[in-house]
């Protein structure tokens, strides 16, 4: 359970370079039946609309986890992870094509602490709009 | 009908523990497209120092929905479930959860608060195994639409 990322090498403002993550409705299907989470405004556009969405929308959850793939990739390990926590500020909006869309995660460095540990500040957008807001992880570094 | 304040502070314990396995850690890291191998193969989480394949950071929101579940069930608590957003959302980490783990949840209103006509209610669910070791707090925080704005009625 080692990060490989070593704390010494790591500054106030290092940055955890931008990935994009493609989100389809197939993937959301997979999510929902992994999860347990079957929500049908994750599904079905009928219902998404009824209650004021724009189409069928993803899990936020599903987002959460694409944007944690940043941070353990970048760490080296998952088990490095102390804290993680997001606030879903807009949704992301899936349309029913081949492409659906797309989450962009991007990273830096804001603070480091006592214990090896560092403070990863979060950004996630979808569509023009910011789908993750004050989020951040505590990541044990080597 | 706003939340019901009185169950401010109110403990649902999960029913049955929770068996973390393999194949549905692997199902979880399929579905969210994550290839790290420490999901997936034994030899690889070993050599990473873990005992057995972990779990992503997220997959312990199994646990937590299950506490909501819980909660929105009981009609008591007035949770109107049909106006629910999922808010914010954290986890506070002691180890990753792993293959073998057999966990249980104390899930706990921690919060019940009106803000701009909506209303939030936050959830931590405590995650440890039956053992007593602590593994995860997963903190879900729902907004509830429109829920406060009855509040005045």
């Amino acid at each position: 359970m080692t990060a490989t990322v070593r704390y010494a090498d790591v500054e106030v403002g290092t940055e955890l370079p931008e990935r994009t993550f493609p989100v389809r409705r197939l993937d959301l299907v997979r999510y929902a039946g992994a999860s347990g989470d079957f929500n049908p405004i994750h599904w079905n556009e009928r219902v998404a609309k009824s209650v004021g969405l724009p189409n069928v929308i993803a899990h936020g959850m599903f987002t959460m986890a694409e944007a944690g793939r940043l941070v353990t990739d970048w760490a080296g390990d998952p088990g490095a992870l102390v804290e993680y926590g997001v606030r879903f500020s807009a949704p992301v909006v899936v349309p029913d094509d081949d492409t659906g869309a797309e989450i962009a995660v991007s990273g830096v460095v804001s603070e480091k602490r006592d214990g090896n540990l560092v403070v990863v500040k979060i950004t996630a957008r979808s569509g023009g709009a910011k789908v993750l807001a004050r989020s951040s992880a505590v990541v044990r570094l080597a | 009908m706003p939340i019901n304040r009185d169950y401010l502070g109110r403990v649902y314990q999960s029913p049955e523990p929770y068996e973390v396995t393999r194949g549905k850690i692997r199902e979880f890291a399929e579905a969210i497209q994550d290839p790290n191998p420490v999901y997936r193969d034994v030899a690889a989480a070993k050599a990473a120092g873990h005992t057995d394949v972990v779990a992503p950071p997220t997959f312990p929101i199994i646990m937590g929905m299950a506490g909501v579940a819980q909660a929105a069930l009981d009609p008591e608590l007035r949770l109107d479930f049909s106006m629910v957003v999922h808010g914010d959302q954290s986890f506070r980490y002691s180890r990753p959860m792993r293959a073998g783990d057999v966990v249980e949840t104390a899930t706990r209103i921690s919060a019940i608060k009106a803000l701009g006509g909506n209303e939030m209610l936050t959830l931590e669910s405590e995650i440890s195994t039956v053992e007593g070791e602590h593994v995860v707090t997963a903190v879900i925080m729902l907004v509830v639409r429109g829920g406060a704005e009855q509040d005045v009625k």
